[in-house]
């Protein structure tokens, strides 16, 4: 293995213009061998443009971008990525065994197809034409097409949308086997928990720019807010007396759900004013919370022309 | 279970030309199976030269003259080789782009030329369909007296004539996006066959769609066609020369068109 460790994949200063919109305004990211990056973000936080630039898909207006330290456009520096994209249709005529051998054929030392098609669990699937597939079972075509070629780098994008839980898991083992053998991975996802199951680094994307960026642990650790929960017979207006830093408090099937960075205050105020408190739980904000934390402030953006990357 | 031996950190990742052979190869066996699967695009493209072939170079032959079948088997080979070209390049670059699996192929390490290569074997092998359904009409129903040379010219010069209609499909398809793309082709397609004589001789046309039919490739296409069959000119070079400059106009503006947006 080498042990001087060069990005497998970066953006540097990265800049891209639609017209008058700024879709990437020097977007900074590197990848390092054998991680598992995240990359998270509202609609038309300009995720699809940074996937679209590492893969060539379309050119920076500035800054650097590199695939093993190559033009992703030069087809050398693609033969060593493997490519999961979330809208692309393909041929439904063809056979799931077809459409893995087709794609095994652009690489320079694929798997066999067989031990492919175990891998995502459609050794079944073999026989029957794309087009026949459910949603979920063409995603996991797709998943076998993406890693055939023994990339070193595998983008996936939204990677379990239409997926049932078992195939869901399923996949994600796979995916956690890719990292532990060496393999970067870049994955998009709106799954959070997604993210937090398989990242090791997340960052955060809004409006163009990387807005956080660290291990689940860490982005977590960024937003404060604790949710309590429980059956009391305080109400939301008697809360509100109580002169604690409360961000947010709802009525859900009876229960009381508080937002607050003061947990431990409103707990005790809890009890004290009502003993007879049922149910009561405490959560730290979990990669959703801090999500949304992260990106609240972030006024509406408008759409991005990404139509041929995305 | 081992997805990767740990040892891959090569520096650059070349490929053999064998490998890239297959890369070809793997693309227009693929492009071939999923159009034979496809009987939507395969008969009409098919059978329609024919069908013609047999209304008015067979059972209306004798009313159009005694050289009405010989005619009408290059018109008709011309028209018909050029749908596989305009319809398998046009319409089916149109919908790649719009479903997306073009800019899939063009992540992925696919060698672009691989992609068109595809395409054409299945066009050039259609059209060999096409000329085979109809050079059997005129020998068999219409009794057309073709040499054994005379049959392998037509056969040749149309098989080959596909090629700018690819190329036309081509850049057709790489303006046009999508579910329109049919209608768009045919408005193309079939005003042009018309307008070059395809249907009607163009004697029987008024002059000034006379005067204009040079411009059409398929105008070109025609007259090379006719010349197989016994009934042209004998000018050849100057048809084979525009329809190759059609070919490479067309493609480059295609490619110049495809090179940044897929």
């Amino acid at each position: 293995m080498n042990h001087i460790v060069h990005p497998v994949a970066r953006l540097a200063g990265a800049i891209k213009r639609y017209g008058n919109l700024t879709a990437l305004e020097g977007l900074d990211l590197e990848l390092r061998p054998g991680e598992l990056l995240a990359l998270l973000g509202p609609n038309g936080a300009g995720k699809t443009t940074a996937i679209g630039l590492l893969l060539g898909l379309i050119r920076a207006d500035g800054g650097r971008v590199e695939l093993f330290g190559e033009d992703p456009q030069r087809i050398s520096a693609r033969r060593r990525i493997g490519v999961m994209l979330q809208s692309a249709v393909l041929q439904g005529t063809l056979r799931v065994r077809e459409l893995v051998d087709l794609t095994a054929a652009y690489y320079p030392a694929p798997l066999a197809t067989d031990h492919i098609l175990q891998l995502a669990g459609i050794v079944d699937l073999a026989k029957r034409p794309y087009a026949d597939l459910s949603g979920g079972q063409q995603r996991r075509v797709q998943f076998a097409m993406a890693v055939v070629g023994q990339p070193e780098l595998v983008f996936l994008d939204e990677p379990t949308v239409g997926m049932d839980l078992d195939s869901r898991q399923s996949l994600w083992a796979a995916v956690r086997q890719l990292v532990a053998q060496g393999t970067s991975v870049v994955l998009t996802t709106h799954y959070l928990e997604e993210a937090e199951a398989l990242a090791d680094r997340v960052c955060v994307m809004v409006r163009g720019r990387m807005i956080s960026e660290g291990s689940v642990d860490a982005l977590r650790a960024k937003v404060l807010h604790t949710r309590v929960r429980c059956m009391t017979s305080v109400t939301s207006a008697q809360l509100g007396e109580w002169g604690i830093d409360i961000d947010e408090v709802k009525e859900e099937h009876g229960r009381l759900s508080i937002t607050t960075v003061q947990a431990e205050n409103v707990v005790r105020r809890l009890l004290a004013a009502d003993p007879d408190v049922r149910e009561l739980e405490v959560h730290r904000a979990g990669l959703s919370e801090a999500f949304t934390e992260l990106t609240r402030d972030q006024s509406r953006i408008s759409d991005v022309p990404m139509e041929e990357v995305a | 279970m081992n997805i990767r031996p740990v040892s891959l950190a090569v520096p650059t990742v070349s490929m053999p030309p064998s490998r890239v052979m297959r890369a070809y190869m793997a693309e227009a066996r693929s492009e071939v199976t999923r159009y034979l699967r496809m009987p939507g695009f395969l008969l009409p493209t098919l059978l329609l030269p024919a069908v013609f072939y047999l209304l008015f170079g067979v059972f209306l032959a004798h009313s159009n003259g005694p050289d009405a079948p010989r005619y009408l088997l290059a018109s008709y080979a011309t028209f018909g080789v050029m749908a596989p070209g305009l319809f398998g390049f046009g319409v089916s670059l149109a919908l790649e782009r719009d479903t997306g699996l073009i800019t899939l192929k063009r992540a992925l390490p696919m060698p672009p030329g691989a992609y068109l290569f595809g395409k054409m074997i299945m066009a050039l092998l259609v059209a060999s369909g096409v000329l085979l359904i109809l050079i059997g009409m005129a020998l068999g129903l219409a009794h057309v007296q073709l040499s054994a040379a005379q049959v392998l010219t037509v056969l040749f010069t149309a098989v080959l004539g596909v090629l700018p209609f690819c190329s036309l499909g081509l850049l057709l398809g790489a303006m046009i996006k999508g579910q329109g793309a049919p209608g768009v082709i045919n408005l193309i397609y079939l005003p042009m066959s018309f307008l070059s004589g395809l249907w009607f001789p163009l004697s029987m046309l008024p002059s000034p769609i006379q005067r204009l039919a040079p411009i059409w490739p398929s105008y070109h296409l025609d007259a090379l066609a006719l010349s197989a069959v016994g009934l042209g000119n004998g000018e050849r070079l100057s048809h084979v020369l525009v329809l190759m400059a059609y070919t490479v106009i067309f493609l480059a503006l295609a490619a110049r068109k495809l090179r940044r947006y897929g």
